[in-house]
């Protein structure tokens, strides 16, 4: 009988870049900065880490296949490092590989490590790919903000939304998230918005304005895990443990079969239940301090905090304006900024979440700080709604 | 007995405003301030010869219940030089692989001479039932007289032995070198005559002299003739040739220059088509022509059958879903009139395509065949091993199932700005289909704010995408939402 994660693996140290355009570096500089941090936290040397994990979703124009850039580029002991890529999920892929070798007692010490350089491309926005052979000859023709942007008109056919009252709820957790933002060092987009610029912005894809997407930047962050017991013999105090970790992929059937209505993730659901099974919280809305999810856009987060069980079926609206998940609301959301201010180096922002998370835990979020959190939680979201991989973490104060 | 047992046919919705033609090209030629009425059939980036071609069978197959063993297609406007353009569209509406099948093209009789070809072969008993479709997108410079002149449009008939709707009498041909435009085979664009020349030493020459041969062949008189079908573009060029052969001026048919220009080798057809919806009766005489480089005449006489017969979608019909576009800067875009700005997005549409792929998944890509669990019913699209009912997952249990005329509706949609379109917003989402199945797809005929939650779509062939690189066309289907007229 599997036991779970729960307290099994510790977090030693973590780091991340500067989130950015960052004309001046590629991928490598990215991942030095990054692990330099985490490394520095975590007190270790670079040959006692066992193996690593990298995490990178666009090979094409970002540091190439396999774990070799990573190997390269911290000039690695000859250890195993495996290159991970699960779409925007990727990162808390990374995290699970070295999180899972650890509680396995394979390794004392892992390295998870993501990144991605998307500001080559020549253009704004992710970049459009090739999706193999036969999908392009018959997939809908939709950039990412498309694809997201369905689920407002499934939302609010279903709840009988008016289209200004789902618009200004979005604007809300954009306006939240950029206040957020604007306190973060490491942010890429460091401005306070209003409603009416959000409101007023360009449209991107109906409803989603420019301010319901997140940025596109340059990014990498990393997580250094242990076992709990190796941590406490490095001296280290306020050790941060794993709590859960589950992941959930869609099998076809939200874009095959007629049992799903568009509104909310599938996966989400499934992720979010089996996490709190494992880490032992029936009651989300009371017992999580505060989360990341990933607001890839506006509406992506509304729907998000019902399938995360933090807001009822239908109540999402309501907990957005009555500010539940502002930075002084009952489970503030994005407190970093979120994708909304740090942008979405796909690799790199799985680890970005769980970094915030460790700091606020650890009391070290300065002017982000929130008052004594205990529970931390992070969801990282690959692909679209109607399919996708739906990554859920949990992480809280050791024991 | 042979002659026409069913028809359909298509013109594209959009219609482009003449005056805005006129308005763009006045400033250089003043001679242009009066020919704004009326409007052009246009088509929409997506569509073209091919595209209009299966939905004119589409319709055609839907009104009678025909199995055609042979398919004649014809265009001077085919995307395909050397692919079988007939081959798309069999596959598009899954006909048997057994079926013959025929392009012809080269003059703007080819509409005609197809359908001469087709009765030839029903009545020789080399086929059993054959379909005719012509369709026509005619490239154009801008500030042509052609961009002025014509419109795109397609018509299909069934050709067979059975419930005839029109009986074939007659035909005759003329084959003449006579140069009125060409279009040599590597150039885009057509090099045309003066008209006076054309109307007077051609038309004039070449077609009464047919039309007598066909007209004594069928034991006919020409003030017999209750409709003379013959499209020109040329001022009074069919008036006079009917005064020439003694036809009644009434039974001149309508050309339908003021609702949708004249559709090339498809024309004669369209406007058969037209006549046979709206004006023959029973028991009427018909005279078709068409011209180029000589001539093709038909005498057909209808039936009593014709009174009961409805076409699922006839000319009369497409043009009455009408959307009238008054921005000539989208004609020009859609047709590569002018050289746009498309952002570097529209590069990714330039990736080869697999052809083994295509091919491997034919009935998928063309015909929007899925499949249907042999184990617990669930349709779905695509076709695939395991089935997607997550209450069943039967391994290999899919029987081939067409998606083409399912009726679903929209579940979700979004109008995107930022992925690259010819036609921007892209409109896309979920459709569901009613009796089971849903895939995401994109939206045609759709304008800003046209489309929401739980309106009726139909499946459309169209282009998916072009390579504009090597030259390819990727065809797919799309949805639309329903006429609700």
């Amino acid at each position: 009988m599997a036991t779970g994660i729960k307290d099994k693996v510790a977090i030693l140290g973590m780091g991340c870049s500067r989130f950015g355009e960052r004309w001046e570096s590629g991928a490598e500089e990215l991942i030095v900065e990054a692990f330099n941090e985490a490394i520095g936290d975590a007190g270790v040397d670079v040959s006692e880490i066992d193996a690593a994990w990298l995490s990178t979703h666009y090979e094409e124009i970002n540091v190439g296949k396999g774990g070799l850039p990573l190997s390269i580029a911290l000039r690695l002991p000859n250890i195993a490092v495996t290159r991970v890529e699960n779409f925007c999920a990727s990162g808390s892929e990374a995290f699970r590989g070295a999180v899972y070798a650890v509680a396995s007692g394979a390794c004392d010490i892992a390295l998870a490590l993501g990144v991605e350089k998307l500001k080559d491309t020549g253009y704004g926005g992710l970049p459009g790919g090739l999706g193999g052979t036969l999908t392009p000859q018959w997939s809908a023709n939709g950039s990412a903000p498309g694809n997201f942007a369905q689920l407002a008109s499934a939302y609010r056919a279903k709840h009988g939304v008016e289209r200004s009252d789902l618009k200004r709820a979005i604007a809300h957790i954009s306006v939240k998230s950029h206040a957020n933002g604007a306190k973060n060092p490491k942010a890429h987009l460091r401005r306070e918005i209003t409603e009416e610029d959000a409101l007023n912005a360009p449209m991107i894809a109906e409803p989603l304005g420019l301010y319901d997407c997140c940025g596109v930047s340059d990014g990498a962050a990393a997580a250094i895990v242990t076992t709990p017991e190796i941590a406490k013999s490095l001296g280290k105090e306020r050790i941060v443990s794993v709590k859960a970790l589950q992941l959930s992929l869609s099998n076809g059937s939200e874009s095959g079969h007629n049992s799903w209505d568009g509104s909310y993730f599938h996966t989400t659901r499934i992720a979010a239940k089996k996490a709190y099974q494992e880490a032992g919280i029936s009651k989300p809305r009371e017992q999580v301090s505060l989360f990341e999810c990933h607001d890839c856009f506006s509406i992506t987060e509304m729907v998000t905090m019902e399938d995360l069980q933090l807001s009822p079926e239908g109540g999402a609206i309501t907990d957005v304006m009555d500010g539940f998940y502002d930075a002084d609301g009952q489970v503030p959301c994005q407190i970093d900024g979120g994708l909304k201010c740090f942008g979405h180096p796909i690799g790199a922002s799985g680890i970005r979440m769980l970094y915030e998370m460790y700091l606020q835990l650890q009391g070290r979020a300065e002017e982000r700080q929130l008052p004594d959190p205990s529970i931390g939680m992070t969801h990282n979201l690959g692909g679209s709604p109607m399919s996708n991989v739906a990554a859920v973490c949990i992480i809280g104060a050791h024991g | 007995m042979v002659g026409i047992t069913a028809f359909g046919g298509y013109i594209p919705k959009r219609r482009l405003v003449r005056q805005a033609i006129v308005d763009a090209h006045v400033w250089a030629d003043p001679g242009l301030a009066r020919r704004g009425r009326g409007e052009r059939a246009m088509c929409n980036w997506d569509e073209d010869a091919v595209t209009m071609a299966v939905e004119a069978v589409r319709s055609c197959l839907n009104s009678g219940g025909t199995s055609p063993d042979a398919l004649y297609f014809a265009s001077t406007s085919a995307p395909f030089a050397d692919r079988q353009n007939a081959g798309i569209v069999s596959t598009a509406l899954s006909l048997p692989e057994s079926i013959a099948s025929v392009d012809l093209g080269s003059s703007q009789k080819a509409g005609v001479s197809a359908f001469i070809q087709a009765l030839g072969a029903v009545q020789g008993g080399l086929y059993h039932q054959a379909l005719v479709v012509a369709s026509e997108k005619r490239r154009v410079k801008a500030g042509s007289a052609g961009e002025l002149a014509y419109g795109d449009g397609a018509a299909a008939l069934a050709v067979g032995t059975d419930g005839l709707l029109a009986e074939f009498v007659a035909a005759q041909s003329a084959t003449v070198d006579f140069v009125d435009h060409f279009r040599s085979a590597t150039e885009a664009y057509d090099y045309t005559w003066e008209e006076r020349w054309i109307r007077d030493e051609g038309l004039a020459k070449i077609v009464p002299p047919c039309i007598n041969q066909a007209l004594a062949k069928a034991g006919a008189a020409a003030a017999d003739v209750d409709h003379f079908i013959m499209p020109s573009t040329i001022g009074r060029a069919v008036a006079g040739i009917a005064r020439q052969v003694g036809l009644r001026p009434e039974a001149i048919a309508d050309n339908l220059a003021g609702v949708m220009g004249e559709a090339g080798a498809a024309h004669p057809l369209v406007m058969l088509l037209h006549v046979l919806e709206t004006r023959a009766k029973p028991g009427d005489l018909l005279l078709l022509a068409g011209f180029g480089q000589g001539c093709d005449v038909v005498v057909l006489r209808t039936t009593e059958a014709l009174a009961q017969f409805q076409s699922a979608q006839g000319v009369s019909d497409a043009l009455a879903n009408r959307q009238p576009e008054d921005n000539y800067q989208k004609f020009l875009a859609f047709n590569d009139l002018i050289q746009l700005e498309k952002g570097m997005r529209a590069e990714n549409d330039d990736y080869k395509t697999a052809l083994s792929v295509t091919y491997r998944k034919r009935d998928m890509l063309l015909g929007l065949v899925g499949g249907r669990c042999g184990q617990c019913g669930a349709l779905q699209f695509p076709r695939t091993e395991v089935c997607v009912n997550p209450q069943c997952g039967a391994h290999g249990a899919q029987e081939p199932h067409s998606f083409r005329d399912e009726p679903a509706t929209v579940l979700t949609w979004s109008a995107d700005y930022l992925a690259y379109t010819a036609d921007p917003p892209s409109h896309f989402g979920m459709i569901t289909f009613k009796e089971g199945g849903r895939f995401m797809t994109d939206f045609t005929d759709v304008t800003v704010g046209g489309i929401e939650v739980g309106m009726p779509v139909r499946m459309v062939f169209r282009i998916k995408s072009m390579d504009s690189r090597r030259g390819f066309v990727r065809y797919f289907w799309k949805a639309t939402p329903v006429d609700r007229a």
